[in-house]
């Protein structure tokens, strides 16, 4: 027995979920149900490709471009797909506008349902059992945990996304942002400000 | 009732605080986008639907206690060897051992740009009209059911009122069960903190749920 488990011991120095995960790719590989080269395509493409800036770019072409934010809030499917944003896990989007009244949080209380063309892979707290559990119930609450505290008078409108329509926040523009250019303004828009957890940074923030 | 989902936590307490990340913390462990890929190309088989995967994992029994893409590996392991497409033995022996079963699409490398930009549309054509009109009162569906639905459980049996129609959409509920996609038509229903919550709610507070029609009754 003792012989055993160090000779077990000699073959798992990786956790056993890296093991599982290795055993798995092995078997489906050696089965032909799929492309290895695939697998490396799809690891680059949510690494480098699909990410929040695209997000970023969508909310700040609608903060300088009055009739794209318009096309944006009646079909944000194919306003988002102008900018050549689209397709798996965002194949209904809908936009929902931040106001001085109303502030929008997205959450999947069922399982991890997010907007993958315009911010990419969901952020572990965003699948996390207290997100999700309380964004419903204490939004105030989960804003303190991301340090934010918004008016008392201020109405919290929460997106549960519960079937294929996937929801993206448009947070309101910095004050004092009139100069900046449209990139600049991108660059002030923060994932977190896109699902409802965040404000977007200000132009006297650290970069 | 032998259908159990362990992931219908919205309204639970006790979990604790949210604990923010970085933009730039995408994976945590080296197994994680290898899980993230398997799970994409496998679903790209077509050897089940999206909502036979969602199905999957918030069955598993371990839901709590695994983290997200652990319930991703476990929920893959059980629907490729419910299909017979993987046996638990060859996972456990890390080569093949069976002879391996036709799936109806293997993605290569070059066609994965075009399979994730094509996504899968979930609206289909409207073969009957609305029954509820935007605005007008509803009550949810107050059982519960014996199979997976996207119905959540603090949403059941609560009075709210249809904001937008969002077409007609493949019914979850149908679909997770390999019924067939029998679409329906889908609301956003926004109910007040105080209809879910009680005299407890956040000031100011409303939630919506995406709700098929058959989740919804007509106020009397």
């Amino acid at each position: 027995m003792a012989h055993d488990q160090h000779h077990e011991h000699e073959h798992s120095e990786l956790p056993d979920i890296e093991l599982r995960v290795r055993a798995l790719r092995t078997v489906l590989e050696q089965k032909g149900y799929i492309d290895p080269a695939a697998l490396d395509v799809l690891i680059d493409t949510y690494k480098t490709k699909i990410g929040p800036r695209n997000g970023a770019r969508v909310v700040a072409r609608a903060w300088v471009d009055a009739v794209f934010r318009k096309w944006l809030l009646e079909d944000a499917t194919a306003a988002i797909a102008s900018l050549g944003y689209a397709g798996r896990q965002g194949e209904h989007m809908v936009a929902v506008e931040n106001t001085e009244s109303t502030h929008n949080m997205v959450v999947c209380t069922l399982c991890s349902c997010y907007p993958w063309p315009v911010l990419g892979l969901p952020p572990t707290w965003y699948k996390s059992a207290p997100y999700r559990a309380r964004a419903v119930k204490d939004p105030r609450g989960v804003l303190a945990d991301f340090g934010v505290t918004l008016p008392v008078s201020t109405e919290i409108r929460v997106w549960d996304s519960t079937a294929e329509v996937r929801y993206l926040v448009i947070p309101r523009r910095p004050r004092g942002t009139d100069d900046l250019t449209e990139e600049e303004l991108a660059a002030l828009v923060t994932r977190d400000s896109m699902i409802g957890t965040g404000l977007p940074k200000t132009p006297n923030d650290p970069p | 009732m032998s259908y159990r989902s362990h992931a219908d936590l919205g309204g639970q307490d006790g979990h604790g605080r949210v604990v923010p990340e970085r933009e730039s913390e995408l994976f945590h462990a080296a197994w994680e986008p290898q899980a993230l890929a398997l799970t994409l190309a496998m679903g790209a088989t077509d050897a089940w639907n999206i909502d036979m995967s969602r199905s999957a994992r918030e069955t598993l029994a371990d839901y709590g206690t695994l983290t997200y893409y652990e319930i991703w590996i476990e929920g893959l392991v059980k629907l490729l060897s419910e299909r017979g497409l993987v046996g638990l033995d060859e996972i456990a022996a890390a080569r093949m051992l069976h002879p391996p079963r036709p799936v109806t699409r293997v993605v290569q490398a070059a066609d994965v740009p075009t399979v994730l930009a094509k996504g899968s549309p979930t609206q289909r054509p409207v073969t009957a009209p609305a029954l509820f009109a935007v605005n007008e009162r509803v009550r949810t569906r107050t059982e519960e059911r014996a199979h997976h639905t996207r119905l959540p459980g603090y949403a059941r049996g609560k009075i709210g009122r249809i904001e937008h129609i969002r077409g007609v959409h493949v019914f979850a509920d149908a679909n997770a069960q390999g019924l067939g996609e029998r679409p329906q038509w889908l609301y956003t229903v926004v109910f007040s903190g105080h209809e879910l919550w009680g005299d407890a709610s956040t000031q100011g507070l409303s939630v919506s749920i995406d709700a098929w029609e058959s989740y919804l009754e007509r106020l009397p």
